[in-house]
């Protein structure tokens, strides 16, 4: 009984964020607003943890900082461009679509595509040719072989 | 015609080798900066403790003379590799080297310089949470930037500056920069 509290009591626990309640701002929807934001930047520390996420003395900074130019009045677009100017599309874990990225976004379904198109090809091309070939009818000599070995089989 | 067919996943296979081979040899820590060719960002940092009025670190410092700009605290272990070169490069008298203390206690900073050596023109003190230097797109320390003589900001070295990379990448950079 013990242990089932206790694991229970583990797998319950609430999602920890890193940042801590003092970073936090005082407004709760401007709060939420910077939560996201730092969720979608990269700690340039741990690298496939975002701002939010990551114990990182540069990652709490941000943190810091973002909540600073929201509490100033800044829209969360505008505090993501400041970012962006300064650490590049690098610092966004979620790439932006435009010529550099095209590649990277298309370039899967670009494949699927070809896959299809091939597939189509192949099976079409099985189809004209008329499948597998049909056996050949049976000549005289055979269809006497076959009668003898059936009655063989009746006896 | 057909049998160049066959040779398709083969074509396909070697160009996504080509791919993860030159991801061997690239390391994630380099980011490159988005800040070259652009002027360095505004600042007016106080000095360190004990360095004397009028050493901190401004825009306006950086303007007129091709200069570094060494990122450093006294909490970062690779500076402390890092530094015995600096002194050296200041030595030189090539270039003058402004220093930024970063997310540090300052007067642990000025001890740090005491103990190691001082080869900065000027310091400024950025502590937590170190806004100039996210204004300068830092992502550690030490990072060493070269500025030209208009402001702005030319190159970055994240890491260390060893000889190597100063006779191979820096120097000629400066060097060009001063012509």
């Amino acid at each position: 009984m013990k242990r089932l509290v206790l694991g229970l009591a583990l797998i319950l626990v609430p999602p920890a964020y890193a940042a801590d309640p003092s970073e936090m701002l005082k407004d709760p929807v401007l709060e939420k607003q910077a939560e996201a934001l730092g969720k979608e930047l990269r700690c340039l520390v741990c690298q496939n943890e975002s701002i939010e996420d990551s114990n990182a003395d540069l990652a709490r900074d941000l943190r810091i900082i973002v909540r600073e130019r929201m509490a100033k009045g800044e829209s969360p677009e505008q505090v993501k461009q400041y970012v962006v100017d300064r650490y590049g599309d690098y610092v966004l874990l979620n790439p932006p679509f435009k010529g550099t990225t095209l590649v990277l976004w298309l370039g899967p379904f670009a494949l699927l595509l070809l896959g299809v198109a091939a597939a189509f090809a192949f099976f079409r091309r099985r189809g004209a040719s008329g499948g597998p070939v049909p056996a050949a009818p049976l000549s005289a000599e055979e269809k006497r072989r076959l009668e003898t070995l059936l009655k063989d089989k009746d006896q | 015609m057909r049998r160049l067919l066959y040779l398709l996943p083969v074509a396909v296979f070697g160009i996504i080798a080509l791919f993860f081979l030159r991801g061997l040899t690239l390391n994630p820590r380099e980011i490159p900066s988005v800040l070259i060719n652009r002027p360095v960002p505004e600042m007016n940092l106080a000095p360190l403790p004990g360095r004397g009025e009028n050493t901190g670190l401004a825009t306006a410092d950086l303007k007129g003379r091709v200069s570094l700009v060494n990122i450093y605290g006294s909490w970062c272990i690779a500076c402390v590799q890092e530094h015995p070169y600096l002194v050296q490069i200041k030595k030189q008298g090539i270039v003058p080297i402004h220093g930024i203390d970063w997310r540090d206690d300052p007067v642990e900073g000025a001890k740090w310089l005491q103990k190691h050596g001082d080869p900065y023109d000027r310091v400024g003190i950025d502590p937590a949470p170190g806004r100039t230097a996210v204004d300068f797109g830092v992502t550690g320390a030490p990072e060493t930037f070269i500025v030209d003589k208009a402001g702005l900001i030319r190159y970055k070295h994240i890491g260390p500056v060893t000889p190597e990379t100063w006779d191979k990448v820096l120097l000629p950079i400066i060097k060009e920069l001063n012509k």
